[in-house]
């Protein structure tokens, strides 16, 4: 009965690691990190667009155009832009390997997950960076 | 439903026999699931904000005008409306974030999880009043006061 399952003793050097990559225990520290960073930035951007100095109404062109002059909120933006898409990006994945019970499923979600990241992360940084503040009106 | 209850008669006298007497034996969790699953929700909610927010905002390189326009949207009532849901949710999310580190990292943690729960409710209560204040400030008064 027992001669059948050949195991080998908890710490002999043979023993196959029980995970072949740490990949998941940097993406729990990654949203940790990650997190802390996005508190302040996150809050701070809502604290200023949504509710200083009369919120949303005074958002146009010119207010964002005026902001990106400052090289501190291009970098603030673009912090924020792919600490955010990443952070969200990984907890989506969380949540599609929880929840989707076909592997094809769970195959597509996670390509359409990651198109619409990459296409987030590169149409903002392209704004960020190629903004123009002398565009014409039309 | 239990399987002992046909093998056992007496285990069926048990507390078990109780719980399937009542109908269903829905798990209502503790306060600390459901911060998890609100956790995931508010998560997923700014994720998909999120995407619509950087195309949104792309159109600054389109032109001032078609930006202007787009971002009008967002001063109207009902969208105003969603904004402070849209602040509520991140700020419920960047709150229970901190409670998760320190659940995770400080060695009392797991002990005051759930008094960590309260606070972390009072705190978005004491920001969300007048942080909602500020931010519907503007439509209310046009809705309801002309200019």
């Amino acid at each position: 009965m027992t001669e059948s399952l050949a195991l080998d003793k908890p710490r002999s050097p043979k023993r196959p690691a029980a995970r072949r990559s740490n990949f998941e225990l940097y993406s729990w520290l990654f949203m940790r990190i990650s997190g802390l960073a996005l508190i302040i930035l996150v809050l701070g951007h809502l604290l200023i667009m949504n509710i200083l100095d009369g919120g949303v109404h005074r958002i146009n062109w010119g207010f964002v155009a005026g902001r990106w002059a400052s090289p501190f909120w291009q970098f603030w933006d673009l912090s924020m832009l792919w600490l955010a898409e990443i952070h969200g990006g990984n907890g989506l994945r969380t949540i599609i390997d929880d929840y989707a019970r076909k592997d094809s499923t769970r195959f597509w979600l996670k390509i359409l997950l990651y198109v619409s990241m990459a296409l987030i992360l590169a149409v903002g940084t392209m704004v960020i960076f190629t903004f123009d503040p002398n565009m014409p009106a039309n | 439903m239990s399987t002992t209850a046909s093998t056992a008669p007496q285990a069926a006298a048990s507390d078990r026999a109780g719980a399937s007497r009542r109908q269903g034996t829905f798990y209502r969790g503790d306060p600390g699931m459901w911060s998890w699953v609100l956790h995931r929700i508010t998560g997923v909610l700014t994720f998909f904000f999120l995407f619509v927010h950087v195309l949104d905002t792309a159109l600054v390189r389109v032109s001032p005008n078609t930006y202007d326009q787009v971002i009008e949207t967002y001063k109207t009532p009902i969208v105003n409306l969603l904004e402070v849901g849209l602040v509520g949710a991140v700020l419920f999310h960047a709150l229970n974030g901190i409670r998760v580190m320190l659940v995770d990292f400080w060695s009392k943690g797991p002990k005051v999880q759930k008094a960590m729960l309260w606070v972390i409710g009072v705190v978005w209560v004491a920001v969300m009043v007048p942080g909602a204040f500020f931010m519907m400030k503007r439509t209310v008064e046009t809705l309801f006061g002309g200019n």
